[in-house]
């Protein structure tokens, strides 16, 4: 069993490594472009053959070195996913940049081993090897924020790097209190594993469990993008090219998050569980805030996803935070409906900023008149992305505000649906105006024409999001059951 | 079992140690000029691998000298010449656009380290009642993150900002060798290998952005809002 894990997650990293082996040897922009695609199709198949192999329980394999838990193979199929369909409508998007037609190559080797750094992360056993593998992830992803080589994105590239290291460099410092606290119970040279560290965790002084925890919690929180750490998201998020922003998004923010969850665990083992419980509520309400009085008077597209973004982290950490089998059973199934939901948004984001040569929401008019196709999956994606009925993400905000109900944190449950409303007026009311405000002017009717390579893939995000929303499918409740347990 | 086991000269060599490295750090927070930044930083960066032999010597951590060997030529010598020479291709001698005057940021570094000396010492009772050392060590460790947080905060270059988080980054790096010299080889080789990653990136994205922005100061970079 442990043999055949090992061999399907080598194969889930082989299919990005091999990519961008053959990218940079050919530095051919097609080549790239297949070599990219066929990348994340295997690592996807790859991802799905791990969640319906491994066990419901965590195994250590590889010399200690890798640990799959189901949590974590989640967080790897919703990298895939998003992968996917990112490497998809990239292709149709990047040519458009006929500027940029030279450095292709480059951007898909990024691409690939940005891909490949998000695969990796959820799997290392070690907690400092994946503080390094985050701290990866931003240096690779700067550079295809800054891709496109304006004075916004380098600008954007620069906050993003700069705020995250900065924040990472806090969870640095709480992964070594954390094993500092260990040397008390295990002498002072032992293994750093997650294992290791809630085994100390209930003999470790609670001043320095409950301080780790939180440099911890602030550190990946700033990756995470929870507020008030949240600065550079909309930055980077709305600066980078389409398929980065969907990838930053829906794949990015996850596995930071999976961090987060892990030391939470921790202290929970420690007995201060209710300290940490509290904590990722108060961060994920004050996102949810955040988001809200940003969304309402937004203008830029991209900044709007952004946000949304935020507010949808906000509603995991509040997920986890509430906790409970309901409570991380919803906030894995909204893990995986906001990666889906969001690349639609992204890629409808992108589309529409190339037709109408502006990133705007006040110059994009009437945009099911000029774009039936696009225009319909990308409006029914706004209003699932507010959570409303019958998409996935109202099925997994359902569960997690039932969560809160059961659990001691009842306040921030009347915050989180309060804000909700807030959000599904504030968003609902741009896309009111984008297709049912005034027509063009005459002269700046839209004239691009989407190929398929940049409309399928909205569609693919979409069908399955009704499908989730519709249907929460039983096994994927035995999964999220055998994940809250393990968690423990 | 108890973590920490030295002598009183050895404890009186690390405290020595410790307290040259946090001094130096308040030279760079009392200058503009960017090259005495980067010369304190280069002798903080020694004094630290000194500190890391210390501690591998009177411990009999023999990996430590390795450790000790490479801090002194990746954050002692390499990261400062490749600064140096970023600061020469892009023309940058000083910070002109600090919010303070080096003297007022001088007093608020010291309210910083009395701020860590309290925490370290509420948590040191708690955790290690008769160890000196592990209150300073951790006093050393806050007041380092603080302090290279003000100079981020303090200044607009972004030359200073790189330098605000290699302080930072020293600052976990003094402690740690103190509190847990035992960590995985591996893993503080690694760490030291991301340095030099990020601040190869942050070279690569400061051409990017005065090619493309005009400016590296966040003072004037004020496009993205809202």
């Amino acid at each position: 069993m442990a043999i055949l894990i090992l061999i399907l997650i080598l194969c889930l990293w082989l299919g990005p490594a091999l990519a961008i082996a053959l990218i940079l040897i050919s530095r051919r922009p097609r080549a790239a472009e297949f070599l990219n695609l066929g990348a994340s199709a295997a690592s996807l198949a790859a991802s799905l053959a791990l969640i319906a192999s491994a066990p419901g329980r965590s195994i250590v394999l590889g010399d200690h070195f890798l640990v799959s838990t189901p949590l974590g193979l989640w967080v790897v199929l919703c990298v895939a996913i998003v992968y996917v369909l990112a490497s998809i409508y990239a292709i149709g998007y990047m040519r458009l940049l006929v500027e940029e037609a030279r450095r292709l190559p480059w951007f898909y080797a990024l691409f690939s081993g940005f891909a490949l750094t998000m695969f990796v992360a959820p799997l290392m056993n070690n907690p400092g090897i994946y503080w390094i593998v985050i701290d990866l992830t931003t240096i690779v992803s700067a550079f295809l924020v800054g891709f496109e080589r304006e004075a916004e994105s380098a600008e954007a590239a620069w906050k993003y790097i700069i705020i995250v290291s900065a924040g990472l460099s806090l969870a640095l410092l709480g992964i070594i209190l954390f094993y500092w606290a260990g040397t008390f119970s295990f002498g002072p040279v032992y293994d750093m594993t997650w294992r290791h560290l809630r085994l100390m965790a209930p003999h470790a002084p609670h001043a320095l469990l409950l301080l780790a925890f939180l440099l911890t919690l602030i550190g990946f929180g700033t990756k995470v993008g929870l507020a008030p750490m949240h600065t550079w998201l909309p930055d980077a998020h709305s600066e980078g090219p389409a398929p980065v922003s969907a990838l930053l998004s829906g794949a990015l923010l996850n596995t930071a998050m999976l961090g987060v969850v892990r030391f939470l665990t921790v202290l929970d083992a420690g007995g201060l569980g209710r300290a940490g419980h509290i904590a990722l509520c108060v961060l994920g309400a004050l996102s949810l805030a955040v988001a809200a009085l940003f969304i309402v008077r937004q203008t830029g597209a991209k900044r709007l996803m952004a946000y949304s973004s935020i507010e949808h982290m906000g509603v995991v950490a509040l997920g986890f935070g509430f906790g409970g089998v309901l409570g991380i059973a919803g906030a894995m199934y909204h893990m995986l409906n906001h990666a889906l939901n969001k690349s639609l948004m992204f890629f409808g984001a992108g589309d529409m900023m190339r037709a109408y040569r502006s990133k705007d929401m006040r110059a994009m008019r009437r945009i099911l008149r000029f774009y039936p196709a696009t225009g319909t999956a990308w409006l029914l994606g706004a209003v699932a992305i507010t959570g409303a009925p019958p998409f996935g993400l109202f099925q997994s905000e359902l569960a997690i505000l039932r969560a809160g109900m059961a659990g001691p944190e009842v306040w921030a449950v009347a915050v989180m649906a309060v804000l909700l409303i807030v959000i599904f007026i504030g968003f609902l009311a741009h896309f009111r105006r984008m297709v049912a405000g005034p027509a063009p002017a005459a002269g700046h009717e839209p004239r691009l024409a989407f190929g398929p390579w940049m409309t399928v893939p909205l569609w693919l995000a979409l069908i399955p999001l009704t499908v989730l929303g519709l249907w929460w499918p039983p096994i994927l409740w035995r999964f999220f059951a055998h994940a809250a347990r393990v968690i423990r | 079992m108890p973590i920490l086991s030295f002598g009183p000269l050895a404890a009186s060599l690390f405290t020595v140690l410790a307290i040259v490295s946090l001094f130096l750090s308040f030279v760079m927070l009392g200058s503009h000029w960017l090259k005495n930044h980067i010369y304190a930083f280069a002798l903080e960066s020694w004094t630290i691998a000194a500190l890391s032999a210390a501690v591998g010597y009177f411990g009999h951590y023999q990996e430590l000298y390795i450790i000790a060997v490479l801090t002194a030529l990746f954050r002692g010598t390499l990261l400062p010449y490749l600064i140096l020479r970023l600061m020469a291709k892009l023309h940058l001698e000083r910070e002109f656009t600090a919010l303070l005057r080096p003297s007022s940021s001088l007093v608020l570094g010291t309210v910083l380290v009395i701020v860590a000396f309290l925490v370290a010492r509420h948590l040191g009772v708690r955790v290690a009642p008769d160890d000196r050392i592990v209150i300073l060590a951790l006093t050393c460790m806050l007041s380092l993150k603080l302090i290279g947080f003000l100079m981020m905060i303090l200044r607009s270059e972004a030359i200073s900002h790189i330098l605000g988080l290699l302080v930072i980054e020293n600052g976990i790096f003094l402690g740690s060798q103190i509190l847990v010299p035992g960590m995985p080889l591996l893993l503080e080789l690694v760490i030291l290998f991301d340095l030099l990653i990020i601040v190869l990136t942050f070279g690569v994205l400061m051409r990017y952005l005065q090619l493309h922005a005009g400016t590296t100061s966040s003072r004037h970079l004020q496009r993205l809002v809202g």
